[in-house]
């Protein structure tokens, strides 16, 4: 154990190590790139943190209409749905029927899930 | 090219599934009013459920790439799991009414949570346990706040949520443990690859089976992973607390011995140790703790916490026989917490639900019967002979004397005594304790729940004592034979 490069395993994560070490290069001359190349001219608004439309610094307990939270919980979910409908999509001549159907079934349990969404109002703002 | 799975095994669960999708549908398109009309069809669903189950394949059948796994040990629990989901829809349409919650959602959550046990008794590997366990435990975390505008029961469901989710992280840190250091995920792999070690097996290994196993305990609510139950049997509304009580509790030791015996059978020595410490832990802390309680919810949720000790003593001892107790065990449980809760969802004083135990005081002058029933519950709650929880208990305690559990069995039988004093205090209660305010007149459906409970419990066990055990004997030996 005392050369991880004998071990077979972790010769299998050596392109995580490789991509890892590449990512950090890449995004570390981004970021100086951009302190060296580019104008700096700062203001208060630019300084300030952005923090989708709240307060970035406040008490975490303020009141928010539970609305907002429930478009957004609804929305995560078929936004997830599309997330995993790619890489089927691609794969799909290598993992045939049993992944076609298999896929049916999720969107078709969704489908039931919006039906039931839908229904109950979930959906309508007033 | 991946051809078409073997549905054949799973067939049960996925006519549930199926089921529970369409229930939801009829619910929500005909609105509110229709609880009654979901509940029944909801029980329906799970009589074809059991008898699919029967109908199903001899042996034992994998199929899913080896994910799931459907043997006549998973055939027993799951007939357990759906006769306490089915008492509990029916117990819950009055309460449910009674109470201004009726709404359609509940029995289909029910149903869920079911199927997620279905599916995590018949779980082959880490992966599908992890599937099973989550789709038990996501529809558990919404019945517990069911009273959604009840600070108690919005704070059962967030408590049981919270900790839930925390025992949920430990199960999957220890699967994660086991999967770096075996190699794989599988059951059958599992057994295989420890079998196959030399020497002492790896501590990673072990260490992630602890894990594992702590996670499992939160689920049983054994010591000392039982901080929840009393918070969450008192806080949930009563007929949820009547489901928990039973369903899951069945589903999730079942899980527990599969867990154990299957992929980490070779390990037992490690495991014994861990098992025997919640055993023990959990029959003290069960029969201290409800010494205190003046609710009777509370009471039940300090009771069940002991039940699950003595059951584990069954499992400790590491046998076929153990594991046949535990079984035998979990069904005579079943039948005597059923009983007991459809007494205390019929706990009314005009029109209101009361659940302290000073509350059942005189009950023997005005509802003798009901008055009889719950003697007849408590006395076999305690282990009494002739009742049935003494068969129950014999069936746990005789293994684990035959494995030389000495010390174990005998924290069993003082536990078993202090226990005592709490269930003979709530008879007291019923038959020398004066009235305060009359119940009303318990329901006709909680009637006949009580009545058929209370004779099964003593004294037709007696005819059904031979099936059980012969049922609980052949599942066990299934386990210990496909290993």
């Amino acid at each position: 154990m005392s050369d991880p490069m004998s071990n077979p395993l972790l010769v299998q994560y050596l392109p995580i190590l490789v991509f890892l070490a590449i990512a950090t290069v890449v995004a570390g001359a981004m970021i100086a790139a951009s302190l060296v190349v580019g104008k700096q001219k700062p203001d208060a608004e630019k300084l300030s943190a952005y923090e989708c439309g709240f307060e970035a610094f406040e008490d975490a307990r303020s009141k928010f209409d539970v609305r907002f939270y429930l478009v957004s919980i609804l929305f995560i979910i078929f936004d997830l749905e599309v997330a995993f409908l790619f890489p089927w999509a691609i794969a799909l001549g290598d993992i045939g029927m049993f992944g076609f159907w298999s896929m049916m079934v999720f969107l078709g349990i969704l489908t039931i899930g919006f039906i039931y969404e839908w229904k109950k109002g979930a959906l309508e703002w007033e | 090219m991946a051809t078409l799975p073997d549905l054949a095994p799973a067939l049960p669960e996925i006519f549930l599934a199926c089921a529970s999708m369409a229930l939801l549908m009829i619910g929500v398109f005909r609105g509110d009013g229709s609880l009654r009309l979901v509940s029944w069809l909801t029980v329906a669903s799970f009589i074809v459920t059991g008898f699919l189950l029967l109908q199903g394949p001899e042996g034992r059948a994998v199929t899913f790439n080896g994910l799931f796994v459907a043997d006549s040990f998973g055939t027993f629990a799951k007939l357990l799991i759906l006769i306490a989901s089915s008492l509990a829809v029916i117990l819950s349409v009055n309460y449910l009414e009674k109470e201004r919650v009726a709404r359609f959602e509940y029995p289909v959550l029910i149903a869920l949570a079911t199927l997620g046990m279905l599916a995590m008794v018949s779980a082959n590997d880490l992966i599908s346990l992890y599937v099973g366990l989550e789709l038990q435990s996501l529809a558990l975390y919404v019945i517990a706040s069911f009273k959604r505008d009840v600070a108690k029961s919005t704070e059962a469901g967030l408590k049981y949520f919270v900790l839930g989710a925390l025992s949920s992280g430990l199960l999957l840190y220890g699967a994660s443990l086991v999967y770096g250091f075996a190699g794989t995920t599988s059951f059958d792999k599992l057994a295989t690859v420890l079998a196959g070690a030399e020497g002492a097996p790896s501590v990673g290994v072990v260490i992630g089976m602890v894990f594992v196993a702590a996670g499992l305990a939160f689920k049983i609510s054994a010591v000392p992973f039982h901080m929840w139950t009393p918070d969450v049997y008192e806080g949930a509304p009563t007929s949820v607390t009547a489901f928990f009580a039973v369903a899951p509790k069945v589903a999730a030791i079942t899980l527990f011995i599969r867990v154990l015996v299957g992929p980490f059978g070779d390990l037992a020595v490690q495991w014994q140790q861990v098992i025997q410490f919640c055993a023990a832990a959990s029959m003290i802390i069960g029969a201290l703790g409800a010494i205190q309680q003046k609710n009777i919810k509370r009471l039940m949720a300090y009771s069940s916490i002991g039940h699950i000790g003595y059951a584990l003593v069954g499992l400790s001892a590491g046998s076929v026989e153990g594991v046949r107790g535990v079984l035998i065990y979990m069904a005579i449980y079943l039948a005597m917490n059923v009983g007991v809760f459809a007494i205390i969802l019929s706990m009314r004083q005009s029109g209101r639900a009361v659940e302290e135990i000073a509350d059942l005081g005189g009950l023997s002058k005005t509802h003798p019967m009901l008055a009889f029933a719950m003697a007849v519950f408590m006395w076999s709650l305690a282990g009494v002979p002739p009742a049935a929880g003494f068969w129950g208990k014999w069936a746990v305690f005789l293994p684990a004397i035959q494995a030389g559990l000495y010390p174990l069995a005998i924290v069993g039988v003082i536990a078993s005594g202090i226990s005592c004093f709490y269930y003979l205090r709530v008879i007291k209660a019923m038959y020398f304790d004066d009235v305060t305010e009359p119940l009303d007149r318990p329901t006709p459906t909680a009637g006949f729940v009580v009545a058929g409970a209370a004779l099964f419990v003593f004294p037709v066990y007696i005819f059904f004592l031979s099936p059980i055990t012969s049922g609980a004997a052949a599942a066990a030996a299934a386990l210990f034979g496909a290993r």
